[in-house]
């Protein structure tokens, strides 16, 4: 089954990213496809590559990335909402380039796009399931 | 359909709200700070109607870090993330009461 | 594309957290996507469609107008919990008036808030495809 995910807390602050990683990585096991992640509101913070856990704690952004959820052309499915991510300061390289900004911290395995992306895994999934606060 | 409750029945009315308007064929999964209104306690008799039908699951992971597997209400059902992942595609259109 | 039902699942208050407002902005970019669309207002949600909302002394948008603009993008299916509105004190007075233009009725406007029971919402719930919880 086509299942996909939206997340709409940060790592670490609230279990819903923890949750839906062990989530998505049973449904993966179980031979499901995640067809896509969605990071809304403050769930775009679990795409900073800046990210650095203690060693004794677990690496939410890495673990969302070691999943690996790409589309059949290999682009990233873990998707963040851009709206939200430049209101909190999540920049990609080319949102970062576009606004003289001389950084950026989106990690490679996730990629920045539109509300759209989020209407859309529901209507191309058969399952779509909302981890929050 | 599938209701997912995340947060203790102490602590916000989500619970109540999922009952307020769940069907009779859906269920409620507890996870999070949600199994709390898993275990034996003052609000208990939320669930009991709907427990007895065999309709309220608990996420065993929760449960356990929670430290109340062994006051977990009768015929409330315990699932590892590989039966939630079950429950989401048996049961339909996922509802969150974030 | 194929037409899916969406139900949009509100309950909690403006400008306290970001729900309400993001919540808006998903609805109104999922208008493009010509998918069927319903708004419910549950327990604190009702109050993000309340009439008199003023944030000049909060320093924050007051994006209440935009409830307005919704019939224009055909989204007219808004219900509202009636016990969430009485345990509340409210009455659908309380709330705008928000209308949409019935293309079917040689565009009368109607009225696109609907208050209903807690049964009727677990109904139409109940219909849905996918629904969105902010």
């Amino acid at each position: 089954m086509k299942i996909s995910i939206q997340i709409n807390e940060g790592p670490y602050q609230h279990q819903a990213s923890d949750t839906a990683y062990q989530f998505a990585k049973a449904a993966i096991e179980k031979g499901h496809e995640i067809f896509r992640v969605f990071f809304y509101h403050d769930g775009v913070n679990n795409a900073s590559r800046f990210t650095m856990p203690p060693q004794d704690d677990r690496n939410v952004v890495n673990q969302w990335a070691e999943l690996d959820i790409k589309d059949a052309d290999g682009n990233p499915e873990l998707v963040v909402c851009i709206a939200a991510a430049l209101r909190r300061g999540m920049l990609d390289e080319s949102e970062a380039s576009k606004n003289g900004i001389d950084g950026n911290n989106v990690h490679p395995a996730f990629r920045i796009s539109g509300l759209g992306q989020l209407i859309e895994a529901g209507i191309q999934s058969d399952r779509l399931v909302v981890f929050g606060d | 359909m599938l209701h997912t409750v995340n947060k203790s029945s102490f602590e916000r009315n989500s619970l109540q709200s999922c009952i307020n308007t769940i069907d009779d064929t859906s269920v409620i999964l507890l996870i999070e700070d949600g199994v709390i209104s898993a275990a034996n306690n003052a609000n208990s008799s939320m669930l009991t109607d709907l427990a007895s039908q065999g309709r309220v699951y608990a996420l065993k992971g929760d449960v356990e870090a929670r430290g109340i597997s062994s006051k977990v209400a009768n015929n409330i059902k315990l699932v590892d993330y590989a039966g939630f992942v079950d429950l989401v595609v048996e049961h339909g259109t996922a509802v969150s009461w974030v | 594309m194929a037409t899916k039902k969406f139900m949009y699942l509100n309950r909690k208050a403006s400008y306290g957290t970001v729900y309400a407002i993001e919540s808006l902005e998903v609805v109104l970019i999922a208008a493009a996507f010509e998918q069927d669309v319903s708004l419910a207002f549950i327990d604190d949600g009702v109050y993000q469609i309340i009439e008199g909302q003023n944030t000049d002394s909060i320093g924050m948008k007051n994006f209440s107008k935009t409830y307005h603009a919704l019939g224009d993008y055909d989204i007219n299916k808004l219900y509202v919990s009636a016990e969430s509105l009485e345990e509340r004190g409210l009455t659908e007075d309380d709330l705008m008036p928000l209308v949409y233009e019935d293309e079917d009725d040689d565009w009368a406007e109607k009225p696109s808030v609907k208050v209903v029971s807690n049964a009727e919402l677990s109904k139409i719930m109940s219909d849905q495809d996918v629904c969105l919880s902010f």
